[in-house]
Parts: C-alpha cells; sequence; structure tokens
C-alpha cells in the first residue's frame, strides 16, 4: 500500500498538487475563515466585555432555555427513538412500511416549514391548540412546549436511524436463551437489549443535542421572539444582528459554537468507542 | 428472519404509542399544513403561488440551489477523492472540519458572512473598489447556501470512493490507458449513482435553508427574497394563505426529491446485490 503510493506519489506529483491545493483552500476559504472572524469579533474588546455580554439578563435567559429545551427534546428524543427502531424492528403490523419512511421526512423537511406546520396544528387560533389551551389550559405554541415540540421534529431520525441497524444486528438466541430459562420481557430488555444500545443511543442523542442548540427556523416561527420567555440563543442572536449589537450577537454566537463543537466532539469520541468495542 | 411473537398487551401499547407520537409529531402537523392551505377553496391556493413575488423569490431560490449544487459536485467530490486517496499530515483534522457547517447555527453562519463581508469589514473597501457586494446581495446568499451545505457531499462521496474496485483502474493503467480515459470510463460510472444522490440531498437542504440566507440577504423583495424568506414575510403580515401554500410547495418539492432519490439508491443496492448473489453462483 505505502509502496504503490510513494511509487505514485513520485509519478504524478503536479496531479496530486493540483487536487491538494484547491482542496485545502476552499475548505478553509469557506469553513475555516468565518469562523475565525466570529471568534475575533467578539474579543476584540477583550474577555471582561465577552463576559459582559454573555451574562446580560436576556442573554443569559436565552441560553439558558436554549440547553435547557434541547435538553428536554434530548431525553425524550433518545426514549421515543429507542421505542420506535424497537417497534420497526421487532414487529411486524400493518403500515410498518408507511411508518418507516415517514421517519426520513424530517430530513427532507426544511426546517421553516416545520415551524409552519406546528403553528397550524397547535396554534391558539387552531382548533386543536385552541382546545388544549381553553380546556387543559395548555401553552405549546410560543412557549417553551412549543420549541420542545419543534425540536423534537428536527432530530426525530437522529436516534432511531443510529439504533435501528444496532437492533437488525442484535443475536437474538441470547434473548430465546433468556426466555427460556424464565426471564420476563423487561428484564430481557433491560439486561440483554439495553446494554447493546447505550452507546448507540448516547451518540445519536449528543448529535441531535448539538443541532438542537443551534435550531432556528422551527424555532422562530414556533416560539415567537419574546425576550425573557421563549426566545432561544439563536434567536437572540438573530434579534441582535437586526438591532445592530455586534458585540452581543458575536458573543452569544461564541458560546454557541463552543458547545456545540464540545457536544459535537464527545459524540465522535463515544462513536469511536463503540465502533472499537 | 423476524421472530413473530404472539401480539402481548405490551408489544400492542408499544406499537399504538409509537403510532401515537407520529401523529402528533409529523402526520399531524403535515395533515393541518394542508387543510390550512385549502382552508378557503384550491382557488385561493393557485392564486397565491402564480403571485410573480413567489414566482420570483422561487426562481432565485432554484438558480442559486442549482450553483451550489453545480460547486459543491466539482469541489466536494475533489475534496473526498483528495480524503480517501491522499495520505498527509493532519488529515484527521481537516476531516473534522469538513462536519463545521453541521455543528454551526444557520444564524451565526449568516453573521459570519456579515461580518466578514459587511460595512465593518475589513475587506469591505476592497469589495467596493472591484464594485462586488456581497452582504445584502445574491451572492451573499449563495455563499451562505454553500456553506451550510458544504459537508453533504463530502460525506456521500467518501464512502464510494473507498469501495471503488481499484483492480480495474490498475488493470487499465497497465494497459497504457491515460488517466483521462480512465477517469471517465473507470472511475465516473462507479461514483455515478453516488454523485446523484449527494446533488439531491444537496439540492434538497439549498432550497430549505433560511437563517443563515436571511442574516445575510436581508430577505430585500425582488432582489435577496428565497421562498423561505417569502413564507416568512408572509407569515409575519399575516397573509396565511400565502404562506401556508408556499410552505406546502417548498415542503412537498422537497420530500419529494429526497424520497426519488432515496428510492434510486436502494434500487441501486439491490441491483448490486443482485449482482454479487449472480456471480457468487457462477
Amino acid at each position: 500500500m505505502n509502496l504503490t503510493m510513494l511509487q505514485k506519489k513520485e509519478k504524478t506529483p503536479a496531479i496530486a498538487w493540483a487536487l491538494r491545493v484547491p482542496s485545502i483552500l476552499f475548505l478553509i476559504l469557506i469553513v475555516v475563515v468565518p469562523v475565525i472572524v466570529i471568534f475575533q469579533d467578539g474579543f476584540r474588546e477583550g474577555w471582561h466585555e465577552f463576559w459582559y455580554q454573555v451574562n446580560l439578563p436576556i442573554a443569559r435567559h436565552a441560553i439558558r432555555l436554549t440547553l435547557y429545551t434541547a435538553l428536554i427534546m434530548t431525553l425524550i428524543n433518545a426514549v421515543m427513538g429507542m421505542i420506535t427502531a424497537y417497534v420497526l424492528v421487532r414487529f411486524d403490523f400493518l403500515g410498518k412500511r408507511f411508518i418507516n419512511a415517514i421517519i426520513d421526512l424530517p430530513l427532507a423537511m426544511p426546517s421553516l416549514v416545520t415551524g409552519i406546520m406546528l403553528v397550524v396544528l397547535y396554534g391558539p387560533q387552531q382548533s386543536l391548540g385552541n382546545f388544549l389551551l381553553e380546556r387543559f389550559n395548555f401553552r405549546i405554541v410560543f412557549a417553551p412546549t412549543g420549541i420542545v415540540l419543534a425540536l423534537l421534529f428536527v432530530n426525530f431520525p437522529f436516534v432511531v436511524r443510529t439504533i435501528q441497524p444496532v437492533l437488525e444486528g442484535l443475536d437474538q438466541s441470547q434473548e430465546h436463551a433468556a426466555e427460556t430459562l424464565g426471564a420476563n420481557s423487561w428484564r430481557i430488555f433491560w439486561k440483554i437489549i439495553f446494554p447493546a444500545l447505550v452507546l448507540p443511543v448516547m451518540g445519536g442523542s449528543l448529535l441531535s443535542f448539538s443541532r438542537a442548540i443551534g435550531e432556528f427556523g422551527a424555532v422562530v416561527i414556533v416560539a415567537g421572539n419574546i425576550p425573557l420567555k421563549t426566545q432561544t440563543a439563536a434567536v437572540y442572536v438573530f434579534s441582535q444582528v437586526e438591532s445592530e449589537n455586534r458585540l452581543g450577537a458575536s458573543a452569544v454566537s461564541i458560546v454557541l459554537v463552543l458547545i456545540s463543537f464540545l457536544v459535537l466532539w464527545i459524540a465522535n469520541s463515544i462513536h469511536k468507542v463503540w465502533r472499537t468495542s | 428472519m423476524m421472530n413473530r411473537r404472539k401480539v402481548s398487551f405490551g408489544s400492542l401499547a408499544l406499537i399504538l404509542s409509537v403510532l401515537l407520537y407520529l401523529c402528533l409529531l409529523i402526520i399531524g402537523p403535515v395533515i393541518a399544513l394542508i387543510s390550512g392551505a385549502f382552508e378557503s377553496g384550491p382557488w385561493l391556493v393557485i392564486k397565491s403561488l402564480t403571485s410573480p413575488v413567489l414566482i420570483k423569490a422561487f426562481l432565485l431560490t432554484l438558480r442559486i440551489a442549482l450553483l451550489v449544487v453545480f460547486v459543491q459536485t466539482f469541489f466536494g467530490t475533489m475534496i473526498a477523492w483528495f480524503f480517501v486517496r491522499h495520505e498527509f499530515l493532519g488529515k484527521a483534522f481537516l476531516n473534522g472540519l469538513v462536519d463545521v457547517p453541521f455543528a454551526i447555527s444557520p444564524v451565526v453562519v449568516g453573521y459570519m458572512l456579515l461580518l466578514l463581508f459587511g460595512r465593518n469589514s475589513p475587506l469591505f473597501p476592497l469589495l467596493e473598489r472591484i464594485n462586488m457586494r456581497i452582504a445584502f446581495a445574491s451572492s451573499g446568499v449563495f455563499i451562505a447556501t454553500l456553506f451550510v451545505c458544504f459537508p453533504f457531499m463530502i460525506r456521500e462521496m467518501i464512502p464510494v470512493i473507498e469501495s471503488l474496485d481499484r483492480g480495474q483502474e490498475f488493470a487499465a493503467a497497465t494497459l497504457g490507458t491515460n488517466r483521462w480515459t480512465i477517469f471517465w470510463r473507470i472511475i465516473f460510472p462507479q461514483l455515478k449513482s453516488g454523485l446523484l444522490y449527494g446533488m439531491t440531498l444537496t439540492f434538497a437542504r439549498a432550497i430549505g435553508e433560511f437563517g443563515a440566507v436571511f442574516v445575510v440577504g436581508g430577505g430585500v423583495q425582488g432582489r435577496t427574497e428565497t421562498v423561505t424568506l417569502f413564507i416568512f414575510r408572509c407569515i409575519e403580515e399575516r397573509r396565511h394563505i400565502e404562506a401556508y401554500s408556499a410552505a406546502l410547495l417548498l415542503g412537498l418539492f422537497s420530500v419529494t426529491i429526497v424520497f426519488f432519490a432515496d428510492w434510486i439508491k436502494r434500487l441501486q443496492l439491490s441491483k448490486k446485490r443482485i449482482s454479487l448473489l449472480e456471480d457468487s453462483l457462477i
């Protein structure tokens, strides 16, 4: 392998460089430069100012709301994703293929359209939304519940699609053995199936968490833009750009980017551990 | 393959809870949007879908998405090729960079580009001199969309290039075929279906982009207003039927092409499996 590569390199350095230079250049220009610019802008007045901007009550509330809704979404998504994958792999029922196809729908749906769909169904002026509000005083749209719902929609496929192949590849003879020995299905799930799913579920969940933190299109429609109430960090950045508070926008952007990178890095490490084990 | 158990109470409850969840989360909202758009009859839907402002926005979206697909087909494949076939220092790092656009909020993407090309940027006088506007212009919308769609093509092409049969390439090279012919005759046919799938995903993502395009383009009507921005403006101005109709059109368009691409990919896979089976039988 190494030898052939060496020979190839010696033979065609020109072509290799013709491929290499534009590739790296394009990657750096498109991806790296913008990221550097935002860090440079956020810290241009020093750490102190950055910290001040992040700690403004509205900004702090927005960041906290973002983390909190993303966390709730991640937990629900992990549980429901696991159940959905289990049902799709282990049971046969009418309409299963339709359900299986529906799961990919959020991947293809533009997030703005997602937000509009949720408002049309659950908005206060609509029949179902109005019913929930009047009868149970349960507000979905323009409330944190709506944010969680939007994030759930957008991130639904991630956990399901990570677990499905794992469940399919699981050796069922262990389960049968346990069943023969008299274990009930609850125990079989916790002792045999669940341990195999832990790492993939965690990886998929963290991936969806990092995406949820930055979600904008669906959230801005469903949550509205009410500071200290339903304004998430991404929407906060948007409103600060509109009102030309550059420092505030940059500071919160940096926080968002850092959290996403950190979570993504953990997700990748988990994925690596899972693959090697 | 599947072990059919008796339908016990527990499993029935599981199936029903999944169905209920999907109805509340996905199917219900989709139906609501359709009925919301047709609330006042199909005529209003047709009328809003044929409004010149929407058509103009749609054409802009289409133009930008096609341009992004074109650029990414070329550069994305090149970068993927480069990652698979070349060894160099810092490859893992560069490979990680490819996923950066997935991790950054679209609003932040738009804002970054605004900082980079906007009025306060050190680049601005330079851009002014060559009479090029990027912030609040369609070129900015293009760059933002390119950023957001960057990983799709690369992530799709890397496994495809990894699975190429190199024996054929070596055989052709031994027989004295030049690189150009090898590429078009041997490599390209194997890349085709992967390319098509990557292009579709990129296109679908490009037409649906909202946050980044909004921040960098500003949604100037007739100049930088893409379909998503048109829909958002309609919502703000409480022109609900127009917003719902355009959203329905966009969603339907996007979902159709992605599902179509999925279907083609699955077809290709099963074909490959059948041919493998035939090979092993022979």
